[in-house]
């Protein structure tokens, strides 16, 4: 199957048929048409400075690299993906804003230097991508995590601490929680990670992450809710050993 | 990944090579360490006061050659094999002997790997440094192979066989006495030069460079800070950055480590993720500081997951 759409791709390339235009890559990154075809598939794909990352000017831990992600200057986003080309599990968050802004702080491993980019996905269903190349050393998602190699993961497992700060333009909601993340790549260690996170006030939905065993150890995470928030916010969280935690800020 | 699926990549990845995105090959250049004379018998030897890099070889640490009659001492001896030796050919040519003694003032890959180019037996360090050595050096010789490839040519581990202890030390008539220090790191070696009174502080104290903290407990830094200060000393020469001539570089770096210390927390009470607080801005007296923001976002990655942990309060059942 792998083989017949491997050779019709490449009779389409040869016979100069358009196909699924991902555009040239400007990070010239080994991995980009394999990964954009398989993230975006048909999707129109553009490269596009109104999405914007922030991250530091080194991986120093390659661990926990941090990157707030911004596509504020885009209309009606519905989707944001973070892909990094050359990490085994190339997607940490997929990131469905609702009704928060489409705008997310977190921490992600990265196994070795590669691309880091965000995937900003408009109503229209365009998909907007910015990147940069991060330089980081090795084993970022193969090596065991602290809490294992300390072996107290299991005590703090599913204790989440946060709080929200209110300012003019939005309610800041950070909140962290307590999680081996554990890849599954490394030896005797099976995959066990948080999977999906979903953010309510007063009952009503306002964002979901789909999260994955590249974000970092004790996952961390930034939203910007609407200003004046003040209904109760809950934070329902699932593992991929189906184990729920939670947290409430009133 | 398939097998073609992987092909394809390595074969775009040898695509990329040529549009000049992947790292080539590149061979390293000369280290060439200079001598600055600061007393009879005491020359430093400054290091760049930037980041490690391929572009400086990791050649970014001061160190100190004090003439000896039994040969030069040297304390700290950079990043590698090759600038040992380089810096072992330099004593060398100063004092018309061999090196006597090498002093490793902590951990560091930037002081402690060029040990490499010296006996174990002439190399010495305090039983602190000396087991953070054996439990760290490995993983961070990896990172300054990784980041200065053909520089780290034939560096290879030594563990200091000498074994230092805090006091009077003299060594062909030049009496030093050695001081064991924590907070840059575990174990910090500081040593006075009694003849001069130049004090070699290691990097307990940066100068016009800023405080670098991945192994730092800055509680204990600005406690050994208080401790140099109630040393009487002339010159003192710092890790990193130019000689200091006015004592100024001590208050500098308390200054720095208090300022940070207190930014990160402010940054965590106020919300701000990782990024953010890198962001952040620096206040104006520290313009001078080289390598300020690459040392603050470093700061961040070291301090920031342990404060908001301190910080936020448990929301959870």
């Amino acid at each position: 199957m792998r083989g017949w759409k491997t050779g019709s791709a490449l009779i389409a390339l040869l016979a100069g048929v358009a196909h699924a235009a991902t555009p040239p890559d400007p990070l010239h990154s080994p991995m980009w048409d394999m990964q954009a075809e398989r993230l975006f598939g048909h999707d129109t794909v553009t490269f596009d400075p109104r999405v914007r990352m922030s991250v530091p000017m080194l991986a120093e831990n390659q661990h926990v690299f941090p990157l707030t992600l911004d596509a504020r200057a885009l209309p009606h986003v519905r989707r944001i993906v973070v892909l990094v080309d050359l990490d085994p599990i190339p997607v940490p968050i997929d990131f469905a804003p609702g009704k928060a802004a489409p705008w997310l702080a977190l921490r992600i491993k990265l196994d070795q230097r590669t691309p880091v980019r965000v995937a900003a996905q408009t109503d229209d269903g365009v998909w907007h991508v910015t990147g940069v190349w991060v330089d980081a050393a090795g084993g970022g998602c193969s090596a065991p995590p602290a809490s294992r190699a300390r072996g107290d993961w299991a005590d703090h497992l599913g204790e989440v601490r946060g709080a929200v700060w209110h300012t003019a333009e939005a309610t800041r909601l950070r909140f962290s929680v307590r999680h081996p993340m554990d890849t599954g790549l490394v030896d005797n260690i099976p995959a066990y990670n948080l999977e999906t996170v979903r953010i309510t006030a007063g009952g009503e939905d306002i964002a979901r992450l789909t999260v994955s065993g590249s974000v970092s150890e004790d996952p961390a995470f930034t939203l910007l809710l609407p200003a004046n928030e003040m209904r109760p916010i809950a934070i329902a969280m699932r593992d991929s050993n189906g184990r729920e935690f939670s947290g409430r800020l009133p | 990944m398939t097998l073609w699926s992987r092909r394809h990549a390595l074969g775009a990845l040898g695509a990329a090579a040529l549009c000049g995105t992947a790292r080539a090959e590149r061979f390293a250049g000369h280290y060439q360490p200079q001598a600055d004379l600061l007393a009879d018998g005491v020359w430093v030897v400054r290091g760049s006061d930037a980041p490690i890099g391929f572009d400086n070889g990791g050649a970014i640490a001061n160190s100190v050659i004090l003439a000896s009659e039994a040969g030069p001492i040297l304390f700290d001896c950079g990043p590698s094999q090759r600038y040992g030796a380089d810096l072992s050919a330099l004593a060398r040519r100063l004092t018309g002997k061999a090196p006597a003694l090498v002093l490793i003032s902590h951990l560091h890959p930037d002081h402690a790997l060029g040990a490499s180019a010296f006996d174990p037996a002439l190399v010495g360090a305090l039983p602190g440094t000396i087991a953070d050595i054996e439990r760290d050096e490995p993983g961070m010789s990896d990172a300054m192979f990784r980041m200065l490839a053909d520089w780290m040519r034939d560096t290879r581990l030594v563990l200091p066989g000498r074994r230092l202890a805090p006091g009077a030390l003299t060594i062909g008539g030049r009496r030093l006495t050695l001081y064991a220090m924590r907070g840059h790191s575990g174990c910090d070696l500081v040593v006075k030069d009694e003849q001069s009174g130049v004090l070699l502080a290691g990097d307990l104290v940066f100068h016009d460079r800023a405080p670098a903290t991945p192994h730092a407990d800055l509680a204990q830094w600005r406690a050994s800070l208080d401790q140099l200060s109630a040393i009487p000393h002339g010159l003192l020469v710092p890790g990193h950055g130019p000689v200091d001539r006015d004592g100024s570089a001590i208050a500098q770096t308390r200054d720095w480590l208090t300022w940070l210390d207190g930014a990160l927390h402010q940054a965590a009470a106020q919300g701000l993720d990782m990024t953010e607080a890198g962001d952040m801005p620096i206040p104006a007296r520290f313009a001078a500081m080289a390598a300020a923001r690459y040392e603050l976002q470093r700061s961040v990655s070291h301090f920031y997951p342990a404060i908001e942990a301190a910080l936020l309060p448990r929301i959870d059942g």
